[in-house]
């Protein structure tokens, strides 16, 4: 429809000029001086002033272009184009100016200067797209000029043209491998790009000029692996193959030590560490363990090449215990497309020979199915038969009985083969599938029967003594069999055993001589080896039959027969010259052969990159680069330290891990333009916001939580089961912490664990009874002095219990006490003046406070996260006090459960600008460890780590639910290191401010 | 990476070529053209082929080979999951990719090509992106055009390809704001000649047209996240969100696209909703044997089998077919022996049957191959996975 459409458009254009009769088809061929003509019309279209007309004749080019007719002629009247105004005129005369520049070098000079001007647009846009034709052009002349404008620009402030850039040096590279040195440089600039557009284009770059500098990639490999996730498909498929090729060069073998168990597990084991004195010989690089969480979300893409990318990795670089994440992902894959099948399996069949554990539960997706073609079959057949052992053999056995009753007769080889394989390697199935093929010997079509021997023979080698009517039964085949290969074998089987059947024997060779001079090459090699055979053995019946075949053989057109002949002649036949060969003749031909081993084509294949073109072919491709040994010892880690701050912090693994883990998952790295990041920070708290209704169903939310922080320990489960013993062990410890007596009171009020675990969990409980807490350590602060308040007083202190209204708040306490001599009436707020965004769920009304009685009510207060004070009426039934609360910036939180890995690896999120970090000398009082947390606590709503090592602190705003993450660090003398890490910065330079006081008065 | 692309319809001419580097001799595809000689079935022509200066990466997809030409390494996949993706384009360009549409669309099909690739390496794949530098041809557009003058390439140079959600085109506006989710699941099971199952596995996809004005962002949850452990997402979807909580959260493109799909294993059970009933025999010595169909639906839930289709691929040896469908058409085709048998509706009170007999080549033995059945069907509104 559409496409009738745009005939009629091209048609209704052409009718304009009123030439119709070009208009139809423009590129049809047709004779030639018509041909001619007709590009003298396209020329004249092109030199008119009117838009639609060149417009049409651009169309018009670009048809016989596409269809591989030579356009060339036309080339100085399209040139003249490049500056048209017109959007689409421009596009086609570039699309002809690539096409052709190569082989109108000087013509093409005339376009550059238009080019060149593009590069100087101020729209990014425009000179990306300038950038790209210039370095198109294939003309050898302009190569400093786009050395120049490459050069230019990599440093462009616009990533989208940096992106141009990278594009464009393998292109001059192609052009002039002598600028090898100034484009090194200019990739060396832009692998430092902070920006995913960039990423991909530049390991491109990369991988096509210099892939054996791997010292480039030292500083950017952290970098790499973080941005990975959110470069676009096609950059991440470049970048996995590159990291996989760097990690083999800089990293020790994860398999190396058999033992080593799993490293997750490990990694979780951690803080447990004092209980596990064994030590385990080989520790995995840290950076090495980045790459690999960083590669796995990428499973999931709906990119097949981005898949078969990270499961080669995983292949080539985890540790095996790891190796099985890919089969599921990999297993997907073969639902898509045929071409991607193919690619696939042929994969999954290398990786099934040395790693056969990985698929076996998937046993049943390779099971085949008709409608697959007959390449696809033959691959699942392979894998089939690679994944068969003793425990699943007979239901691969089943299949395979069905697969020979298939049509297609090369699949139906292709099975009895790999009966065959299946039968040399699992020694309990031999017989069966013995039994099996020979039944195959009498089926109809002569091509199974043909394979059944050739696999037959094979199989008889390894145990002939009790086959021997086997072999009789063969031998009458020959009568039947015409496919050269069987008859081949069986001629040799016999001649091997004839001794097992030494009175078929000379009858098959008196046929076999009979029909020699018919027989195909292969067949004729193999009656003169059983002549020569029974000779030796049978000389007495077949001395005559054997010269004769011999004789036969002299006259053969093959010269390999002939020669073979003469050489049996010469070795078998006594004469009086025979040489001392033929004393050993029996010897040479009744050897002991080893019986065959039946491989597998795709073993040995892993030595070339999985997923590669070179391993499909199983032959080194042109630019493959060579997938490295392991090193014996691991080269030097810290060249991959970076001296920019924010990575230089990251020393210990879990500090590094997931750095970049719960920013949204769009955001660009540090150097992406302000508008977007403001908006990525939007869409967060949006979708904060849409979860928080929902966080009262608590069984997700617990799982949530456990989920993220655990992400590394593969049972969820356990970890919750982990981190609740731990809080059990916490409880019984340090009862007097305020949070904890919080939990004990609750814990008391709801028996049962997990509920316990949830609400530890879950910041924001719903049914927590609202309880004062014994206020011995609480800072009170007054509201309203007695003097001024005319007999009432009004303290306040920030009860640090969860405000069960609106959990966004922060629970003020205020005590109101009626000193004056006459009672207080209807004590309420009012009027209350907040800062944008601030909000007040006020106390209910005291309707009296008799005269000396003391009052608490509670009020919430939800500060935005701010110091802002608060500021409100207070009112009486005869005064109104107008009264503010300024919360110290160590209430605005409340404290979160961590266990210690969480608290390192959402630490190592909030790395740079969230960090800040003190020295402090502790005040003489305060250096034992209780003191130090008593007063961290008193000083902000925070809870301790449990079992850290450190005094580790943790809590999160009460507005935005930010992580606020404290830890302080004691060295001798009183020395410390106070750490905050807390994505709003004003909050954590303020607490440091007033933890720093808390400590060192 | 990919140096050129040459299409070729199904009677071996190439009637397209494009190429992003130095030319190609179109000679080169006769080593191709060599490989789909020998290949017996169109879908067996090996999808690389190496030549002595080139690799060959092809891919058929409507009855249309894409062969692309490389020079040296590159992974497979990688070209193959491109040329999969020029072909959606099409698609989604001009309604059908067959050899009509890309001749009358040429210009159009040049200008996107040259777009995908950048010197042979993928720049703008996006539909979205695609769709803001060449709008696709329309009827509306192409009567517009034909007046004005005006051009099928965007006026405004695209914004989106500099955006970091590049698979949403920037400033989408809808009157009507809409979303909608269309799940799709299918079913393959390998089921034998005694009716029990021996594999069955379920693929399914969500598709989505979403029409949604701004920049949405959109939250989906799930009942049963559970059932969805073998997932493959749209690029748009954040990961992390969906493997901490599950649940899909992303920012979509403008219009069509496959938001997610899912593999449930063959390891749980599934209720297959049809049965067959078969009886085919040959005698032997005779050159007559018996055809005997019948089929009807198991666990619907109610829900009416639709688009029912059965094609058997029968032993070399049969003539001819003289069967009797109780209702539908069918067909049988004497050269590729393939008998297809379009049921339609099923009728629960009525099962179709068809019978009949099969003429033999006459003194030829009893065929010892198994024919095998394999049946396609719709059930609208179902989810098989639960």
């Amino acid at each position: 429809m559409s496409a009738s459409s745009a005939f009629n458009d091209e048609k209704g254009g052409s009718s304009n000029v009123g030439e119709p009769e070009y208009g139809h088809d423009p590129a049809s061929g047709g004779i030639f001086s018509s041909d001619y003509k007709r590009h003298d019309d396209l020329k004249e279209m092109l030199d008119s002033n009117k838009d639609s007309l060149k417009l049409e004749a651009m169309k018009r080019i670009v048809a016989m272009i596409a269809r591989g007719k030579n356009a060339s002629d036309l080339f100085p009247a399209v040139v003249k184009n490049v500056a048209c105004k017109n959007i689409e005129v421009k596009k086609l005369v570039y699309v002809y100016l690539v096409r052709y520049a190569e082989e109108q070098q000087d013509l093409a000079l005339l376009s550059i200067s238009t080019f060149q001007r593009g590069l100087k647009d101020p729209n990014q846009l425009i000179r990306a797209s300038a950038l790209r034709v210039l370095s198109s052009i294939r003309v050898t002349i302009i190569v400093p000029i786009m050395m120049l404008a490459i050069k230019e620009a990599a440093s462009d402030m616009s990533p989208y043209v940096r992106k141009t850039a990278a594009h464009a040096i393998p292109k001059l590279y192609s052009l002039d491998p002598e600028q090898k040195d100034c484009l090194i440089e200019v990739i060396e600039k832009l692998l430092a790009d902070k920006t995913t557009l960039v990423a991909g284009s530049v390991v491109m770059a990369f991988e096509e000029v210099c892939p054996e500098r791997i010292d480039l990639i030292h500083k950017n490999y952290r970098k790499l692996c973080n941005l990975l996730i959110d470069v676009e498909e096609w950059g991440q498929v470049v970048i996995i193959n590159m990291l996989t090729r760097y990690a083999r060069t800089q990293f020790l073998n994860p398999n190396m030590n058999v033992s080593t168990a799993d490293k997750e597990e490990k990694e979780k084991k951690k803080t447990e560490a004092t209980a596990i004195v064994r030590r385990k010989p080989y520790v995995m690089d840290p950076d090495h363990r980045l790459l690999l969480r960083n590669t796995k979300p990428l499973l999931q893409s709906r990119n097949a090449a981005v898949v078969m990318a990270v499961a080669q990795l995983y292949f080539h670089l985890a540790p095996k215990a790891e190796v099985g994440v890919i089969a599921k992902a990999l297993v997907r894959l073969m639902r898509s497309h045929s071409e991607v099948q193919y690619v696939v399996l042929q994969n999954v069949a290398t990786m099934s020979i040395k790693r056969r554990g990985m698929f076996e539960p998937y046993l049943k997706s390779f099971y085949i199915r008709s409608t697959d073609p007959t390449q696809i079959k033959v691959l699942k057949l392979e894998v089939l038969t690679n994944l068969a052992n003793e425990t699943n053999i007979s239901t691969i056995l089943r299949e395979f009985q069905t697969y020979i009753k298939s049509n297609d007769k090369d699949f139906v080889a292709a099975t009895i083969q790999a009966i065959g394989r299946c039968a040399t390697n699992i020694g309990e199935v031999r017989d069966t599938c013995l039994n099996g093929l020979v039944q195959l010997l009498s089926n109809r079509d002569e091509l199974v029967v043909a394979e059944s021997v050739v696999v037959i023979k094979k199989l008889l080698q390894m145990q002939p003594e009790q086959h021997s009517d086997i072999i009789k039964h063969m031998a009458k085949l020959t009568d039947n069999i015409q496919v050269p290969m069987a008859r081949a074998s069986i001629l040799w089987l016999i001649g091997e055993y004839c001794e097992h059947v030494p009175k078929i024997a000379p009858d098959v060779l008196r046929k076999m001589a009979k029909t020699f001079t018919n027989e195909e090459d292969i067949v004729k090699l193999q009656i003169i080896n059983l002549a020569a055979k029974l000779y030796l053995t049978n000389s007495k019946q077949t001395k005559l039959l054997t010269q004769y075949v011999l004789n036969l053989a002299k006259y053969d057109q093959n010269y390999d027969i002939r020669d073979r002949a003469r050489f049996i002649r010469q070795l078998i036949v006594p004469t009086d010259k025979s040489g001392a060969l033929s004393k050993y003749a029996k010897k040479l031909f009744l050897a002991l052969k080893p019986a065959p081993v039946l491989e597998s084509p795709f073993k040995d294949r892993d030595h070339f990159q999985l997923g590669s073109l070179s391993h499909l072919l199983n032959a080194k491709a042109g630019g493959y680069q060579v997938l490295p040994d392991w090193p014996e010892a691991a080269p030097d880690p810290s060249v991959r330290n970076v001296e920019v701050p924010e990575w230089t912090k990251c020393s210990s693994r879990e500090k590094r891990k997931e750095k970049k883990a719960d920013k949204p998952f769009y955001s660009d790295s540090e150097g992406e333009s302000g508008p977007t990041e403001s908006a990525d920070s939007e869409d967060e708290k949006k979708s904060e916001k849409k979860s928080k209704p929902r966080i009262g169903s608590s069984e997700s939310e617990s799982e949530e939580d456990n989920d993220s922080e655990s992400e590394s320990s593969e049972s969820e489960e356990e970890s919750e089961e982990e981190s609740e013993e731990e809080i059990k062990k916490k409880k019984k410890r340090d009862k007097t912490h305020t949070f904890y007596i919080g939990v004990q009171m609750f814990a008391t009020i709801c028996k049962p664990a997990w509920l316990n675990m949830q609400f530890l969990l879950n910041p924001l409980p719903v049914s927590v009874p609202q309880t004062i807490v014994p206020s011995g350590n609480l800072k009170t602060y007054e509201l309203l002095h007695r003097i001024t308040g005319e007999g009432l007083s009004v303290e306040y202190c920030f009860s640090r219990q969860p405000f069960s209204p609106d959990p966004h708040m922060v629970a003020v306490k205020i005590q109101f006490t009626n000193s004056a001599t006459s009672e207080a009436k209807s004590l309420h707020v009012e009027d209350a003046k907040l800062q944008s965004g601030m909000r007040i769920k006020e106390f209910p009304e005291i309707e009296v406070l008799p005269a000396g009685e003391t009052v608490s009510v509670v009020m919430g207060i939800d500060f935005c996260d701010s110091t802002q004070a608060a500021n409100f009426q207070l009112c009486t039934h005869t005064r109104k006090f107008f009264v503010s609360i300024q919360p110290p910036v160590g209430e605005l939180m409340m404290p979160i459960f961590m266990t210690e890995n969480e608290f390192k690896k959402e630490q190592g999120q909030l790395m740079g600008m969230n960090e800040i970090t003190e020295k402090l000398t502790l005040e003489e009082k305060c250096q034992g460890e209780h003191a130090i947390v008593q007063r961290v606590t008193t000083a902000a709503n925070l809870s301790r780590v449990p079992c850290g090592s450190d005094k580790e602190f943790a809590g999160k705003t009460v507005t935005s639910g930010s992580l606020v993450l404290v830890s302080v660090v004691t060295k001798e003398n009183g020395a410390a290191q106070l750490t905050v890490n807390c994505e709003k910065m004003v909050i954590g330079t303020m607490l440091v401010k007033d933890i720093l006081q808390a400590l060192t008065q | 990476m990919i140096h050129s692309l040459f299409l070729v319809n199904s009677s071996g001419d190439i009637f397209l070529e494009k190429h992003w580097k130095s030319v190609v001799s179109r000679s080169v595809c006769d080593y191709f053209f060599e490989a789909q000689e020998r290949a017996s079935e169109p879908e067996n022509v090996p999808p690389v082929i190496p030549t002595p200066h080139h690799y060959l990466i092809s891919v058929l997809r409507h009855r249309i080979y894409f062969v692309a030409v490389i020079q040296s390494e590159v992974p497979p996949l990688f070209v193959i999951e491109f040329l999969h993706r020029v072909v959606d384009t099409f698609q989604d360009y001009f309604g059908v990719c067959t050899e009509a549409a890309i001749k009358d669309n040429v210009v159009v099909v040049y200008e996107l090509l040259e777009e995908m690739l950048d010197n042979g390496f993928p720049l703008a794949t996006e539909s979205n992106i695609l769709k803001e530098l060449i709008k696709p041809p329309t009827i509306l557009r192409t009567v517009v055009n034909t007046i004005t003058g005006s051009t099928n390439v965007g006026e405004q140079l695209p914004t989106g390809q500099l955006s970091v959600v590049p698979w949403r085109r920037t400033g989408v506006k809808y009157t009507n704001n809409e979303a909608y989710f269309d799940v799709v699941e299918e079913i393959d099971a390998i089921i034998d000649k005694s009716g029990s199952t021996i594999t069955a596995e379920i693929q399914g996809v969500i598709d989505a047209c979403v029409k949604l004005t701004g920049m949405p962002d959109l939250t989906l949850s799930f009942m049963n996240p559970r059932l969805l452990d073998d997932v493959s997402f749209h690029p748009c979807v954040r990961f992390k969100r969906w493997e901490a909580e599950r649940i899909l959260s992303f920012i979509p493109p403008d219009g069509n696209f496959r938001l997610l799909s899912y593999h449930v294993s063959c390891q749980n059970l599934v209720a297959i909703p049809v049965y067959v009933k078969h009886n085919i025999t040959f005698r032997e010595g005779s050159s007559q044997g018996r055809f005997e169909l019948t089929l009807g639906p198991k666990q619907t839930m109610g829900k009416g089998l639709e688009a029912v289709l059965i094609s058997s691929q029968l032993p070399r040896g049969v003539l001819n077919t003289n069967l009797n469908p109780s209702q539908g058409t069918y067909n049988f085709d004497p050269v590729t022996k393939l008998l297809s048998w379009d049921v339609g509706k099923i009728n629960p009170q009525k099962l179709p049957s068809l019978k009949g007999s099969m003429s033999l080549q006459a003194g030829a033995s009893k065929p010892d191959e198994n024919p095998t059945i394999n049946i396609q069907f719709k059930i609208q509104q179902s989810a098989l996975s639960g």
